[in-house]
């Protein structure tokens, strides 16, 4: 296919991933901010800004972090681009472009979502819950999610568009695990605290993980477990380990249709490998914060190699 | 007052093309009608077929309003006007052979010099080159108007890219789709063969160097064109690919594909882009669009560009007049389909005629589209009257003028009810090794009551064009 | 005379580009003037594309490199055998209209201060007296001084400075030409430096205009004469931009820098030959 074509699709998945993380950022920083803020604390919603990586821009733009302003960046605002309303406007923005190479109903699930989208920037805020946003927001992704799975020929427009889920989501669940590096930086002796716990099940909460997490592990909510679940665990759909398992079954795939290996396929298998070989502790012993900075990186990396080798028309 | 050719009644009697729409029509209860047209309208919303106009601003996702009621030619009259189609295609493409050619149509006085050679459209740079099968405008849109029962006069040719035939096919599909008895009822010519017949058109005139099956692709400028949907429409009917000029790259003697495979070679280009943004190493420099090199590809053989650049000089306004011409000269024929009498204000004698009569005819500038840069003398204000007095006499060369037509009408669905609206009609005539015309085309209507103007972009609307069986 | 040419034209990038496309006009053209002994055309690590002659007789040579590269360099060299034919392109084939030529472009577009360049010029004595005139006219009026204009300069520009390169006296006579109703067109060539050392471009253009009953003829108002065995006539267009030797274009963010060296002489078995 058109190396555009395939970008466009590849951008389509991941812009629907980004949306998503958007709206669960939201949420956990909402659910974070419900807690009594105790003297010494940073500021909650300080750390989601940290943790997405615009802070800088936001403070610009609305100075004070308060929950309007936050839900405006990261649910309405154009100038953010990993807001959900960007995300929602360029993914179908992607799909108009490829449109002969989607089905109807992934057409219509996205093109909806991005009429609702409009409709709802008309609304007055005041009428607008924020739980209202991040579930609309969540239920849309995975709409056309669904879409893809259920209606998509499994050709290699298939294999693009399911990298982009991967490779987005890979980078998302690292991005929400670190939010609870910023939350927690100044003070270790929370560590194993009530309110470390709390804070744990929040994030799990965010992912629409705990209950899956309580099936799997069972007792208490320990940072170990979580962190067993969120990177090692391959019952988790989140999971670090499942999307790098993904990115490697779709590369696979695509190198033996078009019957040829290439840099990007053998990235992701290195990967795959390191974090097959990893036990918590190894992790806890590099830091928590130190691995997903290293594998935020990684993945960074993987994602310039797919452009390399499949997506920016110098191939060969 | 000026009496207007009514498609389907004659007096009170039903002419006989339409006579399968008399009950069909008098039975619709008002309801059923408006629930139909909601449904027809959220066909057209899901499928994506809008029309954005450049510069107007406004809904990107504006849909073209689409009428129900269909327009009916009998077999008789489509003969007719499948024979003179077909007979202004290959004067038009053996007028084009010969100007780029020895010119001999020039030699000969038939057509002013001037007017070939000088035209903006005219290429210098393919003079010389003959394209395969001596084709150049491989897809000929003829707007026709109809005035009475067996008047028909041609408006204007489209010789480079004429856009619509997309509504053509789905006017088709949601008529069958919202009405199958109708179709049952009537023995309705089918015009789904067309991409199919486009495609056979294109392989036709795949280039020399080319071996075995050609690649085709479609070149849009992108998706922020206005016919973006079209192009993707007809590219996905066809089966091939829908490119833009980032996607192709020049090397050695021929044009590749960027695809996630690597490089694949594309034999037959089908532009919707102008000449002057094909190739920046030929035409306009500044040009984002195109493919640099591309030219010298298709001069040498590599590539198959159609319409052929250049093929605009034979439908400029001011070369339209000619074609008649071009028919006597080159095919030995009478048109069969009739000019509309134009002036030349660029003719001293004409430009004085026209310059009196400012509020009898219509005047259009010589480049312009669209239904832009015209002037409607019989509804025109004074201010718009002067207006152009002043333009023509500024630069007389660039304007035409004709009378204003009693262009026909047939039974449209308005708010009251059913009432005539003007309509015109555009064919698309295919020609490749073969000559090919689907039995039918896109009618464009006047929705406003009086309102002669059909362009899209001001009003218009679209409706579904039946051909009978015999 | 025997001409020998070396010309190359060196392209540096900041940051390697890929995709280099370029379209050549850089063949000496076929006509009884001038006959091709040997001429070579090389690009650094280039493909050779698609090559034809089109309707101006000019060969067109399309060349690609894939790349990445920094730098590349096109390198011309031969060797011509001319003879003075008083500037009249005696025998060259071509099928483009000379009415074709009476088009404008924005370069050869002539303003009114353009065409007072004309005022009270001779008509009297035919279009080859007049050319000629013209031709003057365009030497009076713009003293030659490299590097006043450059090369977006129009006509129009051109005489309002009243200075200019060889490429502004052609577009001026070029545009007073077709304002007075004759075809005329912009050449690309190359012009041995004369003996005297008087400074000259070697890689020069002049203007053809087409004189009824005689066909394309040549002048050159920056030297004041009509191109004779001293030039290579090589391609044509409606200006200098149409005309150009090398268009091209490179895919990638760097910035392109440019080093144009050209020699014209006269080859030593010239003057064994011409005594002969």
């Amino acid at each position: 296919m058109l190396s555009r074509t395939a970008d466009n699709l590849y951008w389509i998945a991941r812009y629907i991933e980004r949306a998503e993380t958007a709206a669960r950022l939201l949420e956990v920083g909402a659910r974070i901010a419900l807690l009594p803020s105790a003297a010494g604390y940073r500021n909650e919603w300080d750390s989601l800004l940290s943790a997405s990586g615009t802070a800088s821009a936001f403070s610009e733009k609305y100075g004070e972090a308060i929950q309007r302003n936050l839900e405006s960046w990261f649910f309405f605002d154009r100038d953010n681009p990993s807001s959900v309303a960007s995300c929602i406007t360029n993914a179908r923005e992607n799909a108009r472009i490829v449109r002969t190479a989607l089905t109807s109903q992934v057409w219509d699930a996205l093109n909806t979502a991005f009429q609702e989208l409009k409709a709802m920037e008309r609304r007055p805020r005041s009428q607008l819950a924020l739980s209202q946003l991040t579930e609309w927001a969540t239920r849309n992704s995975a709409l056309v999610r669904g879409c893809i799975d259920a209606t998509l020929l499994r050709n290699d427009g298939w294999d693009f568009l399911n990298l982009g889920f991967n490779l987005e989501r890979a980078d998302n669940t690292a991005r929400l695990m670190d939010v609870k590096y910023y939350v927690l930086l100044p003070r270790a002796d929370f560590v194993g605290s009530g309110l470390d716990n709390y804070q744990w099940t929040t994030l799990l909460r965010s992912m629409s993980a705990h209950r899956a997490f309580h099936w799997a592990y069972g007792g208490d909510v320990t940072s170990d477990k979580i962190a067993d679940f969120l990177i090692l665990n391959r019952q988790c759909p989140r999971g670090l380990i499942t999307c790098v398992d993904g990115m490697n079954k779709h590369l696979d795939q695509l190198a033996t249709a078009y019957g040829k290996s290439n840099d990007a396929q053998v990235k992701a298998k290195h990967l795959l490998t390191e974090l097959s070989g990893l036990t918590v502790s190894d992790i806890f012993e590099e830091g928590l914060h130190e691995f997903l900075t290293r594998f935020i990186r990684d993945v960074a990396t993987l994602g310039a190699a797919v452009h390399e080798s499949y997506l920016n028309g110098d191939q060969r | 007052m000026t009496t207007y050719f009514n498609e389907m009644f004659l007096g009170n009697k039903v002419r006989e093309p339409y006579r399968g729409l008399k009950d069909w029509m008098a039975t619709m209860p008002a309801e059923l009608r408006q629930m139909k047209q909601a449904e027809a309208e959220d066909l057209f919303r899901r499928i994506g077929i809008t029309f954005a106009v450049y510069g107007e601003g406004g809904d990107p996702d504006r849909l073209i309003p689409f009428d129900m009621f269909p327009r009916v030619f009998s077999a008789q009259e489509w003969f007719k006007l499948e024979r003179g189609i077909k007979q202004r295609a290959r004067a038009l493409n053996a007028f084009l052979v010969d100007v780029y050619g020895r010119g001999e149509i020039v030699r000969a006085g038939r057509i002013p010099a001037h007017l070939v050679y000088q035209n903006e459209a005219y290429e210098k740079a393919v003079v010389g080159f003959v394209p395969p099968k001596g084709v150049y405008s491989h897809i000929v849109g003829i707007d026709l108007v109809r005035t009475g029962p067996d008047e028909f006069f041609v408006l204007e040719d489209n010789c480079r890219t004429p856009s619509g035939v997309s509504y053509m096919l789905e006017n088709r599909e949601i008529m069958m789709r919202m009405f199958p008895d109708l179709f049952r009822e009537n023995r309705i010519e089918p015009v789904d063969s067309y991409p199919e017949l486009l495609r056979h058109t294109l392989a036709s005139v795949a280039p020399s160097k080319c071996n075995g099956d050609p690649t085709i692709a479609i070149l849009t400028p992108g998706h922020f064109n206005s016919a973006y949907y079209e192009h993707s429409f007809l590219a996905d009917l066809m089966g091939v690919e829908l490119v833009e000029g980032q996607d192709l790259f020049v090397e050695g003697e021929f044009v590749y594909m960027r695809t996630t495979e690597g490089p694949k070679r594309l034999d037959v280009i089908y532009r919707r882009i102008d000449d002057a943004f094909i190739d920046p190493l030929c035409f306009r420099p500044d040009s984002m669009l195109g493919v640099p090199g591309l030219m010298d590809v298709y001069r040498s053989g590599g590539v198959s560009i159609c319409s052929a650049p250049g093929a605009g000089v034979a439908d400029d306004k001011a070369v339209y007049t000619f074609v008649p011409e071009m028919i006597r000269f080159y095919l030995g024929e009478e048109p069969i389909l009739n000019n509309v009498p134009t002036w030349q204000c660029g003719k001293a004698d004409d430009c004085k005629y026209v310059l009196d009569h400012l509020n009898e005819l219509v005047v259009k500038e010589v480049h312009g589209s669209g239904g832009y840069g015209m002037l409607v003398g019989p509804k025109a204000t004074k201010e718009m009257v002067e207006t152009f007095r002043a333009k023509i006499t500024s630069h007389p060369e660039n304007y035409i003028a004709q009378p204003t037509l009693a262009l026909s009408t047939t039974p449209t669905f308005v708010e009251e009810g059913v009432a005539p609206r003007h309509v015109d009609l555009r064919p698309y005539c295919l020609v490749g090794e073969r000559i090919e015309l689907v039995p039918g085309g896109l009618t464009r209507v006047a929705l406003t009551e009086g309102s002669l103007v059909v362009n899209s972009s001001q009003g218009g609307g679209v409706k579904d064009t039946w051909v009978l069986a015999e | 005379m025997l001409l020998k040419v070396h010309h190359t034209t060196r392209y540096s990038y900041d940051a390697p580009v890929r995709t280099l496309v370029q379209s050549h006009r850089m063949m000496p053209s076929v006509f009884e003037g001038q006959k091709v002994l040997n001429w070579e055309v090389s690009v650094t690590s280039g493909q050779k594309g698609g090559g034809f002659r089109d309707g101006a007789g000019d060969w067109i040579q399309a060349w690609t490199v894939i790349g990445p590269v920094s730098e590349v360099e096109v390198v011309v060299q031969g060797l011509v055998e001319t003879v003075d034919l008083a500037g009249v392109l005696r025998g060259h084939r071509e099928t483009v209209c000379p009415d074709v030529y009476l088009r404008e472009t924005h370069l050869t577009y002539a303003d009114d201060k353009v065409q007072a360049l004309a005022a009270g010029v001779d008509h009297g004595s035919g279009p080859l007296s007049l050319a000629h005139a013209l031709s003057h006219r365009v030497a009076e009026a713009i003293t030659y001084r490299p590097g006043a204009t450059d090369a977006a300069t129009s006509a129009s520009e051109a005489v309002e400075r009243g200075e200019g390169v060889c490429q502004d006296h052609a577009h001026v006579l070029i545009a007073l030409a077709k304002a007075l109703g004759m075809p005329a067109r912009y050449v690309s060539g190359y012009l041995l430096a004369d003996s005297d050392g008087v400074a000259h471009e070697a890689a020069h253009a002049w203007a053809e205009v087409y004189v009824k009953d005689l066909g394309w003829v040549g002048f050159d108002p920056a030297n004041e004469c009509c191109p004779d065995d001293r030039y290579i006539r090589v391609g044509s267009g409606f200006d200098a931009q149409d005309a150009a030797p090398i268009r091209g274009i490179a895919r990638g963010p760097g910035e392109e820098s440019l080093v144009v060296t050209v020699k014209v002489e006269e080859s030593a078995q010239t003057q064994a030959q011409s005594q002969q």
